[in-house]
């Protein structure tokens, strides 16, 4: 009974961690694919401001 | 220096799993709490860990307020970041503890109550680095910072004094520890520090990227072509 | 040039003549701390012997809410007519215009503190078996405690969203030390002991906070 809450004690450590981690992973890859969208018109508002 | 973030993190995972292995087979039983006992090789390594990264933040802080370096402000907001999610864990294992042994959940002993208000005082360190704007950021949250460090001591000390006078039932215990106690709690806390070391630096990765990313927005709205800028 | 001192009298005597005609903090803050005493009377019974031990603790976190309400204000005149940005653009030495805030804000909490006190023995039947007289050094080195970090966290609030509430939410943890020793200093000389480790303890804080926030207080003003 006494290893239920050994149990939990170490379980809840590892959620905490990786819930933590998880954050960190999923903003990154958001991050990632903004910045390569950000780089992308990038190259076509430079063509159009060459036009006007 | 790519390659050095994936073998330290495999370096890391090993460690854990060793030192896992200490806390869980190796280190003898405890005579009167018996196998819940083994959450203290989780528990205290969790509270040194994060109290180093909170000396960590105090440096830090004072360096941004004297040189004014980025890279100190992100070490700052990493290390705090991280030693909060650390003494969260101490927070949470303590009851898990207590309740088993001592039959309560809570106790506003010396180590609890000391250990909850240094954590409300980093949770409000984060606060202020979310609820301000910008550019005085990292100014206002290193001053911010050197205050909260300075108050630890009093902290400590004062609740310190206040259960000598009031007494409530300790968690943690005191006393003597068997040798091989003390390894497997050593070795617990190496794979938590390393462990630690490799999500800051995640973190840190994490910020920098953020920050670049602020800055490509910054620039897109500086050179993009406006309607009414024409003249 | 006009010394540091002689900026932080004048910078304190135009606060308190302006709150002397208006009265807005004073009022505000007696009439919050009333509210507070009648509320709590209720969730015990204020003349027990056993609210002897609460009633330190009653008393102090009626007079930090209390000036918290006098925090929040005490940058907002300055806000409002641009007088922060005139004073950084100035010689004057930053920490000139922070002790006569600090110094403003400890004399409207001390007033309060004065003024509820008595209605504190009234209400609760209060009597102090102990030395009478560590309590009004209690009072006077926790007040400093308090409104020497409220003063320094409003100015750091002032750059935040949700500016009220950053006061507080900034100001109560690292307050803790001093909450405690005064809450619990005041317990005990109540019950008939002495409180000298608390009367050093905040002594203690009280210099240590002083001078990191006399030392800080100019990075945070210009702070970009």
């Amino acid at each position: 009974m006494t290893n239920g809450y050994l149990f939990a004690a170490y379980a809840a450590t590892w959620i905490i961690h990786i819930a933590y981690l998880g954050t960190i992973v999923s903003r990154y890859s958001r991050l990632k694919r903004e910045i390569g969208e950000l780089k992308k018109p990038a190259v076509t508002s430079s063509v159009s401001s060459l036009r006007s | 220096m790519k390659r050095v973030f994936p073998i330290l993190s495999v370096l890391t995972a090993t460690l854990l799993i060793y030192a896992l292995y200490q806390a869980l087979v190796v280190a003898p039983t405890e005579q009167t709490m018996g196998d819940v006992q083994r959450i203290f090789y989780y528990h205290v390594p969790s509270a040194w860990t994060a109290f180093i990264l909170f000396f960590v933040n105090f440096g830090a802080s004072i360096l941004y307020l004297i040189k004014r370096r980025p890279a100190a402000d992100m070490v700052a907001l990493v290390s705090a970041e991280v030693g909060v999610v650390f003494l969260l864990v101490n927070l949470v294992t303590g009851p898990i503890w207590a309740r088993p042994v001592w039959g309560i959940w809570w106790t506003w002993d010396w180590r609890l109550t000391s250990t909850l208000v240094t954590w409300l005082i980093y949770v409000s360190y984060l606060m202020l680095r979310r609820f301000s704007s910008g550019g005085q950021t990292p100014t206002l949250a290193a001053a911010l910072a050197v205050l909260g460090a300075l108050c630890i001591p009093f902290v400590y000390f004062s609740i310190w004094f206040f259960r000598t006078q009031h007494p409530q039932p300790v968690i943690g215990g005191d006393g003597s520890i068997d040798p091989r106690m003390m390894h497997a709690l050593l070795i617990n806390w190496l794979a938590f520090v390393c462990f630690a070391f490799m999500v800051c630096w995640s973190r840190y990765r994490l910020e920098k990227l953020q920050r670049d990313v602020n800055q490509a927005y910054a620039m897109a709205s500086l050179l993009a072509p406006h309607g009414s800028a024409r003249r | 040039m006009i010394a540091p001192t002689g900026i932080t009298r004048v910078t304190l005597l135009k606060d308190l003549r302006l709150e002397w005609r208006s009265k807005d903090a004073i009022n505000s803050m007696l009439f919050f701390s009333l509210l507070v005493v009648v509320v709590f009377s209720f969730s015990f019974d204020p003349t027990a012997e056993e609210s002897r031990q609460i009633a330190g603790g009653l008393i102090w976190v009626a007079f930090l809410f209390a000036a918290v309400v006098a925090l929040n204000q005490t940058w907002a005149r300055e806000i409002r007519n641009q007088v922060l940005d005139a004073y950084r653009i100035s010689p004057a030495p930053a920490n000139s215009l922070f002790m006569a805030k600090t110094l403003g804000n400890f004399i409207f909490v001390s007033v309060l503190e004065a003024l509820m006190t008595p209605l504190f023995i009234m209400f609760y039947r209060l009597r102090s078996l102990g030395p009478a007289w560590q309590l009004l050094l209690i009072a006077v080195l926790g007040t400093w405690a308090l409104v020497v970090n409220g003063t320094f966290f409003a100015a750091m609030s002032l750059r935040t969203r949700s500016r009220e509430i950053m006061l507080p939410l900034l100001l109560f943890p690292i307050s803790i030390p001093a909450l405690l020793a005064m809450v619990q200093a005041t317990a005990d000389i109540l019950n008939g002991e002495g409180a000298r480790f608390w009367i050093v303890l905040l002594a203690t804080y009280d210099l240590v906070f002083t001078t990191v926030c006399l030392l800080l207080f100019e990075t945070v003003l210009n702070a970009e």
